[in-house]
């Protein structure tokens, strides 16, 4: 297994139990100019199988802060535009959540939500207090239905969405866009093909299909199409590109502004703290059934008026629960008393990680390296990554505010945490394809067209202008589904 | 999978169970285990160690028995945890720590020695008891020394961070802290013993209260102490 993945080897996502969700670094080879930690899943349904599910809205605090602060370009549009999308895939995917008014991170249209237990609410209640309502613990919003959806049920709460969940109750393309796909009667499933390159006629500007490798027996086949949309992942969609009318464009289809492949963006986590609720009043508390979540802590730093000496900020996701025999490691006891008491709940806990934001940066960057080629013979992307000051400023934040919030709530025993980190482990690759106003510096325009090629959309994480310090998806999913809604009325009216 | 584990002669329903383990140790927020991410994936330097031999396994079954013996429910010899045990040894552990492991073994039978005059798989359970007793001591003994370095430290960093005079502070001293010295080998036992036997179908099921679907989530609910844990999803 290790000689399979020498890179996912690294980190806990890859593991026996769900092996065939993860592409073989062998087969799929990459060059890491820093370390890159890339984790892919080349299935059907993709990564959509093995995500995380929180899902989360932007607002305008995210799309006007390149703006505001004049870094990179301004994205070319705001909450307003995308909001009908957030509700549209809201109600499609099934997102649960709780209703809470924040302007940081709008309200949607969401199934009810899976509450916080009684350690987290008393948490919540206290830090609601202490903070003026401006530090608030509110119920981690992900793609689990709590209520059925049609042929779909709702979490039984066992909590093993990583081995793909047979009752569809989360969101992923099996349990929700491919039926849809296939009810229209129009859809074809092609698996084992692997895009090669947009074929790109430069008489009409226009892309006239695409060409496909079979996997398995190596063969090739083009494929026609009046409209593209690539949403092959970050950095697949944009290795595509690369890869892509070079005859015309030497750096690859939508490379003419020089930013294709640059502004490569993640989100830094693993540092936090953690401490225990004694002495709280819950040792005669409990709760039944495996929450698929915990909580979430959304931004407050660089808002309310307040300044800090790093741009941007961060939320945390947590949890409370209580210690199972896993304690037992530390506390002193062998014996017939000590196997019956790890066998029952000990102390609550409590503790949270910080995804902060990463700002985009020019250097950040993947190219196709020419000297490595992957098992069906293409040159592979070249990544050069890194954070910076702003990231390491934040990081302090991350750790003592975290620890200062569980102090100040009555937490006790409370520790900082800092694993380390290195791009790609937030497995929330984003840029590389980023959207804009201008030609002359963005890839795609504010409807996800390639500005090269008007009738090529790219829709995942490629097209992000910025971070934010939420969970990306849902944005792609609202990106996706606004575009494909633009596509389809310049079909109409001819345009493409 | 790897080489090791086609040729390893563990029964497939125990290699399976691994994963799920660590996973369950990091839910519960519980423990940085020896091996961490290689227990994970299975991942390990080569291991040309001699493999475990069926003594060397029903000694380790003995152990863990003796940490967590049979009393209204099954103990950890029932559980199969010594084989358990040196699977995780042979599969996930560094060479570094395998060493420390199996000399480990040698010195429990030493001090059982020294202390009763007798072999640990010849001494009766009382003898065996106090013997690990003692070893728990000094295991006990040598974290709560390096967690009490690690706390000193987290919290000279943390008043550190508060100082709003403290420029140019090296966050990247920060994943010091949570670095581990190499570990006392009783410790790995007992760890062992525990992720064995209540991650096993006797501790989940019979030790532990097991729903594979628990059906819904009830964040708040009475608990009367000695009601048993909820098990993780196998």
């Amino acid at each position: 297994m290790e000689e399979l993945y020498p890179v996912l080897k690294r980190d806990y996502p890859l593991n026996e139990k769900n092996l065939s969700f993860w592409a073989s670094d062998k087969d799929s080879p990459y060059t890491e100019v820093k370390r890159f930690d890339w984790y892919r899943g080349y299935q059907v349904g993709g990564r959509s199988l093995m995500w995380g599910r929180h899902s989360y809205r932007w607002s305008d605090l995210d799309f006007e802060a390149n703006a505001r602060e004049g870094v990179a370009v301004d994205w070319p549009i705001r909450y307003a535009e995308m909001a009908p999308w957030y509700d549209h895939v809201e109600r499609h995917a099934g997102i649960n959540g709780s209703l809470e008014g924040l302007a940081q991170l709008p309200d949607g249209k969401f199934q009810p939500a899976m509450p916080l237990n009684c350690g987290e609410e008393l948490v919540a209640g206290k830090l609601k207090t202490l903070f003026d309502g401006k530090r608030r613990m509110i119920p981690g919003r992900v793609a689990n239905l709590t209520r059925d959806l049609p042929g779909r049920s709702a979490c039984q709460y066992r909590n093993a969405c990583w081995l793909g969940c047979p009752l569809g109750a989360y969101f992923s393309s099996q349990s929700s866009t491919l039926p849809a796909a296939a009810k229209t009667g129009r859809l074809t499933l092609k698996p084992f093909q692997i895009v090669s390159e947009v074929i790109y006629d430069r008489n009409t500007r226009r892309a006239t299909g695409v060409r496909a490798l079979d996997a398995v027996s190596s063969e090739t086949m083009d494929y026609k199409a009046r409209v593209i949309f690539l949403c092959a992942s970050t950095l697949n969609s944009t290795w595509l590109l690369m890869r892509s009318a070079t005859d015309v464009w030497p750096g690859g289809l939508g490379s003419s502004s020089g930013e294709l492949g640059h502004n490569l963006m993640d989100h830094h986590f693993r540092a936090g703290a953690e401490g225990k609720l004694e002495g709280m009043g819950l040792e005669d508390k409990y709760y039944y059934g495996r929450r698929p979540t915990g909580f979430y802590l959304p931004r407050y730093r660089n808002l309310f008026g307040e300044k800090r000496d790093y741009l941007r900020g961060f939320g945390y996701q947590g949890g409370a629960g209580r210690q199972g025999w896993a304690r037992g490691v530390a506390e002193l006891g062998v014996g017939a008393e000590f196997k019956d008491a790890m066998a029952t709940p000990g102390q609550w806990t409590i503790g949270a990680t910080a995804f902060g934001e990463m700002m985009p940066n020019h250097a950040n960057s993947v190219t196709l390296d020419q000297t490595k080629k992957d098992k069906w013979g293409m040159p592979v992307v070249k990544i050069d990554c890194a954070t910076g000051e702003n990231e390491r400023l934040m990081r302090r934040d991350m750790m003592t505010d975290m620890a200062e919030m569980l102090e100040q709530t009555g937490v006790k025993k409370v520790r900082i945490f800092d694993n380390g980190y290195f791009p790609g482990m937030g497995i929330h690759e984003m840029g590389t394809a980023r959207m804009g106003r201008d030609p002359k510096t963005s890839v795609v325009n504010s409807h996800n067209q390639v500005w090269d090629a008007p009738n090529v959309f790219v829709t995942d994480g490629s097209c992000m202008t910025s971070a934010s310090c939420v969970n990306p998806s849902l944005t792609y999913m609202a990106l996706t589904a606004r575009a494909a809604d633009f596509a389809v009325d310049e079909l109409n009216r001819r345009n493409l | 999978m790897t080489e090791s584990e086609t040729s390893s002669g563990y029964t497939p329903e125990m290699i399976s169970r691994r994963e799920a383990i660590v996973r369950v140790t990091a839910l519960l927020g519980g423990v940085a285990l020896v091996g961490g991410t290689a227990l994970l994936t299975g991942c390990r330097d080569a291991n040309t160690d001699v493999p475990f031999t069926p003594e060397e396994i029903a000694f380790l079954d003995e152990v863990a028995e003796t940490i967590l013996p049979q009393t209204s429910t099954p103990g950890a010899k029932a559980a199969k945890t010594g084989a358990f045990m040196a699977l995780i040894v042979t599969d996930s552990y560094n060479a570094a720590d395998r060493k420390i492991f199996r000399e480990g073994m040698r010195k429990l039978d030493e001090a059982t020695e020294d202390a009763h005059n007798v072999s640990f798989m010849a001494a009766a359970p009382a003898q065996r008891l106090a013997v690990l007793n003692v070893l728990d001591r000094e295991q006990k003994a040598w974290g709560d020394e390096r967690d009490a370095r690690t706390l000193t430290k987290a919290e000279a960093f943390l008043t550190n961070q508060r100082k709003e005079s403290a420029p140019g502070t090296d966050v990247s001293a920060a994943p010091a802290i949570t670095t581990d010295p190499p570990t006392h080998y009783f410790r790995m036992m007992k760890e062992l013993a525990l992720l064995g036997y209540f991650t096993s179908e006797i501790g989940c099921t019979q030790a532990q209260r097991y729903l594979e679907t628990p059906g819904r989530f009830d964040p708040c609910v009475p608990y009367t102490p000695g009601e048993k844990s909820w098990a993780a999803h196998a």
